[in-house]
């Protein structure tokens, strides 16, 4: 009950304090955007190609403008030593932990909720028909990322060269759940769509297993 | 200062040691703080004072021995969570200050803790800024919000990582008469400070740390006067 109750109130923190300074969500929705527009010039927008390949790319997009979103998960709590009075106020350092994924998960599926017009613009693909189980596929894939890159954040916020050691870190860390995702998306969005339940039941036991592992070991994580 | 509602607690460190790598910060540290006393730790640069407080703060586990706080009621929680305030505030500057106090009061249980955080703004004299977000605050207010959000949970044992920092007279002497009040009211107080000063006139023992050792502990005046000035005990 104080784990839940706990994670609510840090959840309602670290709301607050994205919404007021929006700096997370600026920068991955205009990264992502940027990304998006890039490639665009270089794929053919609605052809098989474009189907074919628009989705890894959106996810791939969504992975380094995700891994930018990490650098400042932990690092804001350094600046004022914030993470020492949180360790000290709460009961269970796991809440610390569940708050940060749930935010960064909403904080991730807002700005890919807000790119997912612009990408259905610039590759022309239509996503009106599938859209809830694509929300789904969003769901689970950004869940994954969130799980294991607020556990790395955490990791690498301690650390001398944190900026290199994330990217590092995170990266191959999530080459399944990167490459699992564009395969699920790239067959919900072709011309003959096909729900790859498998791949989503893939990803939700990865976000099970990182989460379990996090739930276990990330009080050493937040040691000095 | 808001009288305590819970009884005075103690601190015993059992040989403490830690250690960052090769590094003893810490070696062999075993005395007791007595419930109610006021406690100096001085030492040079380095000599391990944070560390120490840090280890009594329970934010940094030692690598080896036991920190236990006799008298600690099992029954409250929060009597066995020490109040730390350290160089930096720990409070979030992108909230207001009544939101941070809010945010550390509903965290540990706090009864009522809107009551609570209006009594400690009203306390530390930032009632009319309680609105304001803590990123413009001046260095002064800082240090205040940050006592009162050490406060907050009522703690028995208060723990201060030279507390005068940044501070200019006036506000020396507020926390002066602040941390007296909150002594009195049965608070232990231990504090690391550099030099003599208001503050450290309150403290009514010195123990004094070089390398991670405890190279003195003394409660007579003379030798207190010694300590605080890096003279020998």
């Amino acid at each position: 009950m104080s784990l839940l109750s706990n994670t609510a109130i840090l959840l309602d923190k670290e709301l607050r304090t994205e919404f007021r300074s929006r700096e997370l969500l600026t920068t991955t929705a205009v990264f992502i955007l940027i990304v998006l527009v890039l490639f665009s010039f270089a794929i053919n927008p609605g052809t098989e190609e474009a189907r074919q390949f628009a989705p890894g790319l959106l996810w791939l997009a969504i992975l380094f403008a995700s891994s930018l979103m990490f650098q400042s998960c932990f690092l804001r709590e350094q600046t004022n030593d914030t993470l020492s009075s949180l360790r000290l106020a709460v009961s269970d350092p796991f809440a610390i932990f569940l708050a940060k994924l749930i935010a960064n998960t909403l904080f991730l599926l807002l700005t890919e909720l807000m790119m997912l017009p612009f990408f259905a613009i610039f590759y022309n693909i239509p996503l009106w028909s599938k859209l809830p189980v694509l929300i789904l596929v969003l769901f689970v894939g950004s869940l994954g990322i969130s799980i294991a890159g607020t556990a790395i954040s955490a990791i690498s916020a301690q650390a001398r060269m944190r900026e290199l050691l994330l990217p590092l870190l995170l990266l191959p860390l999530l080459t399944p759940v990167l490459v699992v995702s564009s395969l699920v998306t790239a067959s919900l969005l072709d011309r003959e769509p096909i729900v790859q339940w498998k791949g989503i039941g893939f990803l939700a036991v990865f976000d099970l297993i990182f989460l379990t592992a996090l739930w276990l070991f990330g009080e050493y994580l937040l040691e000095e | 200062m808001t009288a305590l509602r819970i009884p005075p607690t103690g601190l015993r460190f059992e040989n403490i040691d830690k250690r960052y790598g090769g590094l003893f910060a810490l070696r062999r540290i075993s005395f007791e703080i007595a419930p109610g006393e006021c406690v100096v730790l001085a030492g040079r640069n380095g000599s391990g004072k944070t560390t120490l407080l840090r280890v009594a703060a329970q934010i940094v586990k030692p690598t080896a021995g036991k920190l236990s706080f006799p008298g600690a009621d099992a029954a409250l929680p929060a009597n066995g969570r020490p109040g730390y305030v350290a160089h930096t505030t720990m409070v979030y500057d992108e909230l207001t200050a009544e939101e941070n106090l809010l945010l550390f009061g509903k965290l540990q249980n706090v009864e009522n803790p809107a009551a609570r955080a209006e009594e400690l703004l009203r306390e530390v004299g930032l009632m009319e800024r309680r609105d304001s977000l803590v990123r413009t605050f001046s260095r002064g207010m800082r240090q205040r919000i940050a006592i009162a959000r050490a406060l907050i949970h009522r703690p028995s044992v208060l723990l201060f990582d030279e507390p005068a920092t940044g501070l200019d007279p006036p506000g020396i002497t507020w926390l002066a008469n602040s941390l007296r009040e909150v002594n009195r009211a049965g608070c232990t107080v231990v504090m690391s400070l550099h030099g003599e000063s208001e503050i450290s006139a309150l403290a009514t023992r010195a123990v004094q740390l070089d390398a991670g050792r405890v190279i003195a502990d003394t409660q007579s005046g003379a030798s207190l006067h010694s300590i605080l000035t890096f003279g020998s005990a």
